[in-house]
């Protein structure tokens, strides 16, 4: 390099060189769009490379006229502030805003929220994010949360609450939330011996919700029962749990998502995908399935193989995520700027690899915190999180005989410590089962915690 | 290399290494190094340890009191201190003469009220030293590896883990400060004052001094008169006018050999006609090689356990239940034990009172934050168990492997679970099944030695909420069950110390 050039370089500032990098970059990205998925562009888990603008997926499916983003976001795990603020909410707004604007940005345009997320602050900081857009540029989604409450006043309550909370006249999606239990919980209490089904379809009428829906989580026979009310109320969408692990293996009560699937598409009726990534359990892999998909597309995130699967069955509107950082964010706009569709082989390797995870034994806890907050203190979503952690991590000898046993045990109790505090550790669980009916998953919490804490104490006292 | 130098060095690593004791609660150190705690003259005499006693006397009546010197951390610790006194003066000391009657005084005192008041905690030099270490430099140790903790968990890597760093008693802290600062004032000024005033240890290795076989002396053929010696002198012990050096005060420290331009002073064979410059310190520097405290150190910061919070418990769930969040949790308080707890292997309150020196060795290595200093008059600063931290686990013996006073004898895993240091007692009023209306059992969960049953709150109605029963053949006292009670601030289910220990 002569002196001449020599001096260039030196005289280049900083926002040139980003400048470069990001021209660069672009026409890099710019160059890739509709190769084989596996040439995406951008690195797993949100790169330098240049998100593309203007590329996203969009669904329509008639009747309704809604151009709905393939990619929703799931307004359930915002950035939360390390202590609350001074109205108590725990949601860091700043970071929300940067988060919605980004996304809107990139034509995300589908936004679901509940009551209850958040410890009650999710619709508030959503409306508060949204508010600065157009209304005609999104869909707000929320949802009727009368779980622990039936009470026709109370539950019309939170409906009327939901709309002040969004700074909004009118909900374009709305949905009986969780449907699926019995009992208490189960629609005939929540939604028809207190007719609040009636009013929300009164309410549907007057144009104050757009699309009456509802999302489910349970028994094959319940859902086929409210699926039934088709006839009578014509569901304008429904909110199902469908990933490449839920296709054919759902976990406790829940049907498997094929099933699901079949019966509400053969129906007509448009699907919004909820737990692509399963709380990211899809995202954390143990370290061999791990491989298995990045032999097959070393470029794209393992979570993209999660999106794809989700958003190519036609009858899907939108792909909800949780997405608290920008990298999953933006990691996810690549996914679906376009959605490049998985072919038939694509996705029997993923089912194929849904079958090699069951030997896993991880829980299914997705992290959703509908259990939460345990009235012992206990951080239940903490301990199941650490303990699948180390499931996938291979850190759950079991003998001391083990070759790795010394590290592993290591591993299990000491990040154990840093993941959850003592005092809210399984040891402190008290098996009320207070917790149990909230879980979506069915999870026998109680059960699970008491199980990790035997094997807690087995490996302190070095007795496995 | 001078016997001073000797000294300073092989000093320097038997303070280090007992400090370390001190400062390390994985047990790491204590693997290696946990010897030298038991080499203390006082716990060795309370433990009844005749091997070392018979060492130590041998070595004292072969060198003089290297002891003192060298293996005693508060000895030491007065050389560290007195140099900072002594920082711009040259000759800070001078002679001075005997104070028969103080020393054997304060010995006799303290020997009545070692064998009648257990107070030998007070003036053992070891335990001194080791209060505070504990108290001071333990917590800075502590936030040192709390750090490198924090650092590692960002590093993902689990070479560090945080631990608690917490006061455990306000008392204790401020006599073990306000102990190790007149020490510390005394060494500034003067040297070793209370060596050669208070300390029963140097009383009694000074009494055996006298009479050994190597001493310092005089040579008065070469002898100028210049008192450079004497003036140099941290024990204040040599005699410039009559060319005498007082062998009970003396502590081998060396330092009066290389002042001497002329070579009259040396450290000579006292009974045989020629003077030998003869190796003293042989037999010290067996005991003394450490070169693996470095790597001690190092893993000992590894291996692992604990961290904690404080607090459980308060919020019930709200009528409109909302996803998340964490309840608050009140901090455990202490209840009112009508019998204190002693650590298992301890036999009981007696044989502990008796034995213990309260050199906080114990308390600085238990990992369950169950030993604490007592702040009760008569078993003041030795430690005594609660369970508001957490509870005396079944695979620790940590206690009772470090003990060097044999206050808590050693015992195994298997031992531990067999002997009975308290029982525990159930409170209806404050019982999860009876208050919150919930179904708990969480004593009866974790209890390691199946000693709680959980029956029917309503007899007769086996479907009625169950509430324990202790079966107090089968406590052991471990605090399990107190530590995990969903209760708080006071548990439901709390344990009663036994005066004395019980084999089942």
């Amino acid at each position: 390099m002569d002196q001449n050039n020599r001096h260039t370089d030196n005289k280049m500032d900083r926002r040139d060189f980003l400048k470069i990098v990001g021209i660069s970059a672009a026409t890099a990205a710019a160059g890739l769009y509709g190769c084989a998925p596996g040439k995406k562009d951008g690195t797993p888990d949100g790169g330098a490379v240049e998100v593309p603008k203007g590329k996203m997926t969009y669904r329509t499916i008639p009747p309704s006229p809604d151009r709905v983003s393939i990619l929703g976001y799931g307004c359930m795990r915002w950035p939360m502030l390390p202590s609350p603020a001074e109205n108590g909410n725990v949601i860091d707004q700043e970071e929300v805003n940067r988060l919605v604007d980004y996304a809107i940005g990139h034509g995300v345009n589908y936004f679901d929220t509940a009551p209850v997320y958040m410890q009650g602050w999710s619709e508030t900081s959503t409306g508060i994010a949204l508010k600065r857009h157009p209304r005609d540029k999104y869909f707000i989604a929320t949802k009727m949360s009368n779980f622990s409450n039936a009470d026709f006043d109370a539950s019309v309550k939170m409906y009327h609450d939901s709309m002040r909370h969004l700074q909004v006249d009118y909900i374009d999606y709305y949905l009986l939330h969780s449907l699926g239990s019995q009992g208490a919980r189960s629609f005939r209490t929540r939604f028809l011996d207190n007719g609040l089904l009636d009013y929300l379809v009164k309410e549907r009428e007057a144009g104050r919700i757009r699309h009456l829906g509802w999302s489910f989580h349970g028994t094959k026979d319940e859902f086929d029962f409210i699926l039934s009310f088709h006839e009578r109320v014509h569901w304008d969408f429904i909110q199902i749990q469908l990933n490449y692990s839920d296709w054919k293996y759902a976990t406790g009560n829940n049907v498997n998502a094929d099933y699901l699937y079949a019966e509400i598409s053969g129906r007509g009726i448009p699907m919004v995908i909820m737990e692509p990534l399963l709380g990211g359990r899809l995202s954390k892999l143990p370290e061999h399935i791990f491989s298995r998909l990045k032999e097959r597309n070393p470029e794209g995130s393992v979570a993209s193989w999660a999106f794809r699967f989700a958003g190519t069955p036609p009858m899907v509107l939108t792909v909800l995520s949780g997405m608290t950082y920008m990298e999953h964010l933006q990691d996810n706009i690549r996914t679906y700027s376009p959605l490049v569709p998985l072919t038939d082989e694509e996705n029997k390797f993923l089912l194929d690899t849904a079958a090699l995870m069951r030997e896993y034994p991880t829980v299914p806890c997705n992290d959703c915190k509908y259990c939460m907050p345990c009235p012992y203190g206990i951080d239940i979503p903490g301990v199941l999180l650490h303990y699948n952690k180390c499931v996938n991590e291979g850190n759950i000898p079991q003998s001391r005989l083990d070759p790795d046993y010394a590290k592993a045990r290591r591993a299990f109790l000491i990040g154990y410590d840093r993941s959850v505090p003592k005092l809210r550790q399984a040891s402190h669980c008290i098996g009320c089962a207070q917790c149990n009916p909230h879980c979506p998953q069915s999870i026998d919490i109680p059960k699970e915690l008491h199980r990790i804490d035997g094997y807690v104490e087995k490996l302190k006292q070095e007795t496995l | 290399m001078s016997l001073k130098r000797l000294r300073q060095i092989l000093a320097a690593v038997c303070f280090v290494s007992v400090t370390l004791l001190f400062l390390d609660f994985t047990g790491t150190i204590h693997h290696w190094l946990g010897w030298l705690a038991k080499t203390q003259f006082l716990p060795a005499l309370l433990a009844l340890n005749a091997g070392i006693i018979v060492f130590l006397v041998l070595l004292t009546l072969v060198f003089g009191r290297l002891y003192c010197s060298v293996i005693c951390p508060l000895g030491v610790f007065q050389d560290v201190a007195a140099r900072f006194g002594r920082r711009g003066k040259k000759l800070p000391y001078t002679f001075s003469k005997p104070v028969g009657w103080l020393r054997y005084g304060v010995l006799a005192v303290f020997v009545v009220l070692t064998l009648f008041f257990h107070a030998a905690a007070w003036l053992d030099p070891y335990a001194i030293y080791g209060r505070a270490a504990n108290s001071l430099l333990q917590p800075v140790w502590m936030w040192g590896n709390n750090a490198l903790a924090y650092l590692a968990e960002r590093m993902d890597s689990y070479a560090f883990y945080s631990v608690d760093v917490w006061m455990k008693s306000a008392a204790v802290f401020g006599v073990s400060l306000a102990m190790i600062a007149v020490v510390a004032v005394l060494a500034w000024r003067n040297g070793r004052t209370y060596c050669n005033t208070v300390c029963p240890v140097g009383t009694v290795l000074g009494f055996l001094s006298r009479f050994s076989l190597f001493r310092i002396t005089i040579d008065t053929s070469k002898c100028n008169g210049c008192t450079l010696c004497a003036r140099n002198c941290k024990a204040s012990c040599i005699d410039p006018k009559a060319h005498l050096v007082d062998g009970s005060r003396c502590v081998m420290c060396f330092d009066c050999l290389d002042k001497c331009s002329r070579g009259a002073i040396g450290y000579r064979f006292a009974y045989g006609k020629k003077a030998a410059g003869q190796e003293p310190a042989g037999a010290v520097r067996g005991q003394a090689g450490t070169d693996g405290s470095r790597r001690a150190f190092l893993a000992g910061s590894a291996v692992m356990l604990v961290s904690a919070v404080s607090a459980q418990v308060a919020k019930k769930v709200e009528p409109i239940k909302m996803d998340g969040g964490l309840a608050d949790i009140i901090g455990k308080k202490e209840p009112d034990r009508a019998t204190p707890i002693t650590p298992p292997g301890s036999r009981g309150a007696r044989h502990m009172q008796a034995h213990c020196t309260a050199c906080q060795l114990c308390v600085s290595a238990c990992p369950n934050g169950v030993l604490r200093p007592s702040h009760r008059l008569d078993t003041f600063m030795q430690p005594y168990v609660s369970y508001e931290r957490g509870y005396c686990r079944p695979e620790c013996t940590a206690c009772a492997d470090v003990c060097p006073a044999g206050a808590i004898l050693k015992i195994s895993r298997a031992e531990k679970s067999a002997i009975q240091i308290g029982h525990a007692v159930w409170v209806k009023d404050r019982c999860v099944p009876l208050t919150d209306g919930q179904e708990c059992g969480n004593c009866a969960r974790h209890c390691p030695t199946g000693a709680i049953t959980m029956v029917p709150s309503v007899p007769g109605d086996p479907k009625s909420l169950k509430v324990p029963a202790v079966d107090t053949e089968r406590c052991i006292g471990c605090g399990a069950c107190e530590n995990l009670c969903p209760a708080r601030p006071l548990s439901a289910i709390y344990v009663e110390g036994h005066e004395v220990h019980r084999i089942i």
